[in-house]
């Protein structure tokens, strides 16, 4: 049976039982979803949770499940990406991230599904097949952390790892009805995330609750002497959990409202915002002149980035291989039956824009660009607060609707990848139904100010009712 | 005098220093001492570049890349920046190198070498960092193998790639120059080049100021003297058949000594450089006064000290300062016997042992070169003896004063050597009469009998004059 509880329910509920039963529970369910969004239970979660239990339940986050993404390495448990190339590939280390969720005493109960390393907004592409959305089992979970996203709406963990590059962790969370954030460029460690654009990508939380967004971001976010990208920076997350947003300023850029939004999504976040304004904070439409050349910027720099990155899934050393009798051969039908035709299409692309050439119209092009999205956030946020807008323009399409138009599935992603070109955080919460299905409230801070968002974030929680919706598909 | 190069002869190097002393990879905390180790002992995620590994650079690295910059007289860069270079192979883990691209540690410089004709300016180019990939071994020959296995225990140590400008005029200059990188590198402590790979060699060559051919893999300074001289004489050959020389890439076999075609201009790799997004761009020029500090003497500064300092000559000063090793042996010796002694037993006869045997100066103590110099100098062994001497000690081991003893090596006392020249004079009077005629050459004889008498263990000089001052008597 699902049972949405956040961490502090979850937390009682081990101290009336145990670290075991609650896992167990929650294995129980899983083991009866229909949406796929695990590909992987662990094995070791039991036993994680019965040693938790012998040593009395230390840790802030003592014998919580939490689900991971299929792309963050976890020692001991498989790690594919969703992908054919890297099918049976265990890695031998943990991630930065897993090893601060274990610290904490975290249970890692299993691996979630997502698009083929990352490259996707509806968790279609994924080698282990589509994760389906709670909501409407017809519909896409959103993408890449589908799989992130979908077993949180359904009940079956409370809190999950995504990664966001693109919007990859609130596009889904928008889809499915949950919290996620995507924190500020060098928040989080990326140490053991499986790189898709490094340059963009952070680890980000999802959960049903802002306040487990900050528990989470307490435990994972930090300086890490593995990730050269990574920021020291002292944060407390949790301080942010106030309900109070009296005084707040709020930026509306009139560009994320443009062509194709569906009207029932522009008119949730416009009730959104005028719930803020009864809360005590004030708005101020902004331009954002640059928003319409993000979008190109950003696959051009992130296909770049994964034509290097995905270099070395070749067969020789771990995952999927096909023989040949020269390693050219190996590698080349390694390589063209081991990814799929997204993934192709992108290092293909990639390739294309880094050659000689090509290199200074695309490449070098897509970074001035980025340059100048940077500058339209850092102009926007010096006169307000935070920044609020739809998260995705469209409430989740249907399975296969556009599975063959790569084009008009990359255009679903232009209010979030000018947030990852620069680098700022956001966090995408439930603000309202269009047809039955979720729509999210994005929040965009500025660098390294959290607590902003999740301030604003919080307080919505508490005034409204949105995040309490639970899909209808799950009993 | 003015060396005319008259087959128009360019060379440029390109040299990989492999820098062995670090005690951590480029990019990750693995033991570099991994050289009698098994295979794949020395690694971690992310020299491995399993998936999800991030680099971190060894900040000791930096420091030995501008201390090397600084020691071959180059700028040092403000800021640099690490790229990826992308390319497939199976001993690189990740299917691209890290290296510097734009911004290059260390920019332009120079060292000097002995050239043709007198001292001759090298130009450095550029020297930049980069990791190295791991090692493939072919299972029987690479066209033939059945299999190849991949040693990744190698992989991720610092390289120095120092790239000269094509100023050598022949293979021997540009084994000088090869000489004197390896010269500067010791003295600088950054590396151990007796170890295998610490230090490979690509060249660029061309004849008749022409088109350049680039040579690759060399391993050896012997093989690139070789190689070279090969490729300018093919060149040579080529165009003398009114062939035109292409740009190219060939490969050198070391075994046959020729070097063969491997890729020509159209065929060249797109490395598809961008910047590593995993590494921040690096300030430097904050740290070049620090390290600047720790510079130690270099060759050719020692060198005019040596000459200052010991009233040395130039032969003797360049022979001992090329090798820190030897240099800091020599000072040791000269602190203890007179320099100019200390410099013909350690440069011209010590070395010269060593070099036969291919031993270097660490077979031979100070304390044992002071004690057999003491020997010569208080006139108590002859050269030859002292030659002996350390002959024994290098092929058989003991210290010099038990080897004079076992071999009765002390010059015999002045009465035998008397009752020799006596005795030769008595038993032969008629080279006596000889001499004393006018005959010159009858002295020899009787100075010969003398050795014969003393088993050649009175100076020939020294028997000499006795029997000569005997005759005059
Ligand atoms: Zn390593």
């Amino acid at each position: 049976m699902a049972a949405w509880t956040d961490i502090s329910g979850i937390r009682q509920r081990i101290a009336d039982s145990s670290a075991e039963e609650v896992t167990a529970s929650y294995i129980e369910t899983i083991g009866k979803s229909k949406i796929n969004g695990f590909t992987t239970v662990s094995e070791e979660a039991i036993n994680a949770a019965r040693e938790i239990d012998a040593n009395g339940h230390e840790g802030p986050l003592a014998g919580v499940p939490i689900a991971i993404k299929e792309n963050i390495s976890t020692k001991g448990l498989s790690t594919t990406c969703s992908s054919k190339i890297l099918q049976g590939y265990v890695p031998p280390y943990d991630a930065h991230v897993i090893e601060k969720l274990k610290e904490a005493g975290a249970v890692i109960i299993g691996k979630t599904n997502m698009d083929e390393f990352a490259m996707g907004t509806s968790t279609e592409s994924s080698y282990y097949g589509p994760t389906f959305n709670p909501w409407d089992m017809d519909r896409v979970p959103g993408g890449s952390s589908g799989g992130s996203a979908a077993v949180v709406a359904a009940g079956e963990v409370p809190v999950s790892l995504g990664s966001d590059t693109g919007g990859s962790v609130r596009c889904p969370a928008a889809y499915c009805g949950v919290v996620g954030l995507k924190p500020t460029y060098g928040c989080i460690s990326r140490y053991g995330l499986i790189s898709y654009a490094n340059s963009l990508e952070q680890i980000g939380p999802l959960s049903t609750s802002v306040a487990d967004i900050a528990t989470i971001m307490d435990v994972v976010a930090g300086y890490d002497n593995r990730d050269s990208t990574s920021i020291n920076r002292e944060n407390t997350y949790s301080d942010a959990l106030k309900d109070d947003v009296n005084g707040l300023k709020i930026g509306v850029p009139e560009e994320y409202f443009g062509e194709g939004i569906d009207e029932n999504v522009e008119k949730a976040v416009w009730d959104s915002i005028a719930k803020f304004e009864d809360m005590g904070a004030t708005y101020e439409k902004v331009s954002m002149p640059h928003t319409k050349y993000a979008l190109a910027s950003y696959y051009i720099i992130a296909m770049s980035e994964a034509s290097s990155n995905l270099a070395r899934f070749d067969g020789t050393r771990y995952g999927y291989r096909v023989e040949g009798d020269n390693w050219h051969v190996m590698a080349s039908k390694t390589r063209a039956e081991g990814f799929g035709d997204e993934v192709k299409r992108r290092i293909l692309l990639g390739t294309y824009a880094l050659s000689a050439g090509y290199h200074d119209k695309y490449y070098l092009k897509a970074l001035k660009v980025r340059t100048l999205v940077k500058q339209d956030f850092d102009k926007a946020l010096s006169n307000v607060d935070v920044l609020m807008a739809p998260t995705m323009p469209a409430p989740a399409f249907k399975i296969g609707e556009k599975i063959d138009d790569p084009l008009s599935l990359y255009l679903a992603d232009v209010n979030t990848v000018p947030i990852n070109l620069a680098g700022v955080p956001s966090i995408s919460v439930p603000c309202g139904l269009a047809d039955g299905m979720p729509v999210g409230l994005q929040i965009i801070g500025k660098h390294f100010d959290e607590n902003a968002i999740i301030r604003a974030a919080y307080s919505f929680e508490q005034n409204t009712d949105h995040n309490k919706a639970r899909p209808p598909e799950v009993e | 005098m003015v060396y005319e190069n008259p087959d128009g002869v360019r060379i440029g190097l390109e040299v990989h220093v492999q820098l062995n002393k670090l005690n951590t990879k480029l990019f990750c905390g693995c033991s570099t001492e991994y050289h009698d180790s098994e295979p794949n002992t020395h690694v971690c995620p992310v020299c491995l570049g399993l998936p999800g590994s991030l680099p971190v650079i060894n900040e000791k690295a930096v420091e030995y890349a501008i201390k090397i910059g600084l020691a071959l007289n180059c700028s040092i860069v403000e800021q640099t920046q690490f790229h990826r270079k992308n390319y497939y192979y199976p001993d690189l883990p990740k299917g691209f190198q890290t290296t510097q691209y734009d911004f290059p540690i260390a920019g332009e410089g120079r060292i000097i070498i002995e050239g043709e004709d007198g001292e001759h300016v090298v130009g450095i180019t550029r020297a930049h960092m980069e990791e190295d990939p791991g090692r493939l071994q072919h299972m029987g020959s690479i066209d033939r193998s059945k299999g190849t296995l991949i040693n990744y225990n190698r992989s991720g140590m610092t390289l120095i790639e120092i790239v000269s400008e094509p100023d050598m005029r022949s293979p021997k200059e540009a084994r000088r120059y090869l000489d004197k990188l390896r010269s500067i590198l010791d003295y600088l402590d950054v590396f151990d080049g007796d170890l295998e790979g610490a230090m490979r060699v690509d060249a660029n060559v061309s004849v008749h100021w022409g088109e350049r051919v680039e040579v690759k893999n060399i391993s050896s300074f012997k093989g690139a003297e070789r190689a070279l001289l090969y490729e300018i004489m093919r060149q040579k050959n080529h165009i003398r058949r009114g062939g035109e020389i292409v740009l190219e890439t060939r490969h050198f076999d070391e075994a046959r000594g020729v070097t063969i075609s491997m890729r020509t201009k159209e065929e060249e790799h797109d490395y598809r450089y961008f910047p590593e997004p995993d590494l921040v761009p690096l300030r430097v020029a904050d740290r070049v006064p620090k390290v600047r500090e720790t510079l130690p003497e270099l060759p050719d500064a020692k060198r005019e000290r040596f000459m200052e300092q010991y009233g040395l000559g130039e032969t003797h000063a360049r022979a001992l300062t090329t090798e820190i090793k030897v240099a800091n042996f020599f000072e040791e010796v000269a602190a203890k016997v007179d320099p100019k002694d200390a410099a013909v037993w350690v440069s011209d006869i010590l070395k010269g042992e060593l070099n036969y045997r291919e031993l270097s100066i660490d077979a031979f103590t100070v304390e044992d070169i002071v004690a057999v110099v003491e020997l010569v100098t208080a006139n108590k062994i002859t050269e030859k003896s002292a030659v002996e001497i350390i002959r024994t000690v290098l092929d058989d081991g003991g210290k010099p004063q038990e080897i004079v003893e076992a071999k009765g090596l002390l010059k015999v006392e002045d009465d035998i050597v008397a009752t020799a020249v006596d005795e030769a004079i008595a038993e032969n009077p008629e080279a006596v009469a000889d001499y004393l005629g006018g005959k010159e050459k009858s002295l020899n004889f009787l100075v010969g009998k003398v050795m014969q008498k003393t088993k050649g263990r009175a100076d020939a000089r020294e028997a000499r004059e006795k029997v000569l001052a005997k005759l005059n008597e």
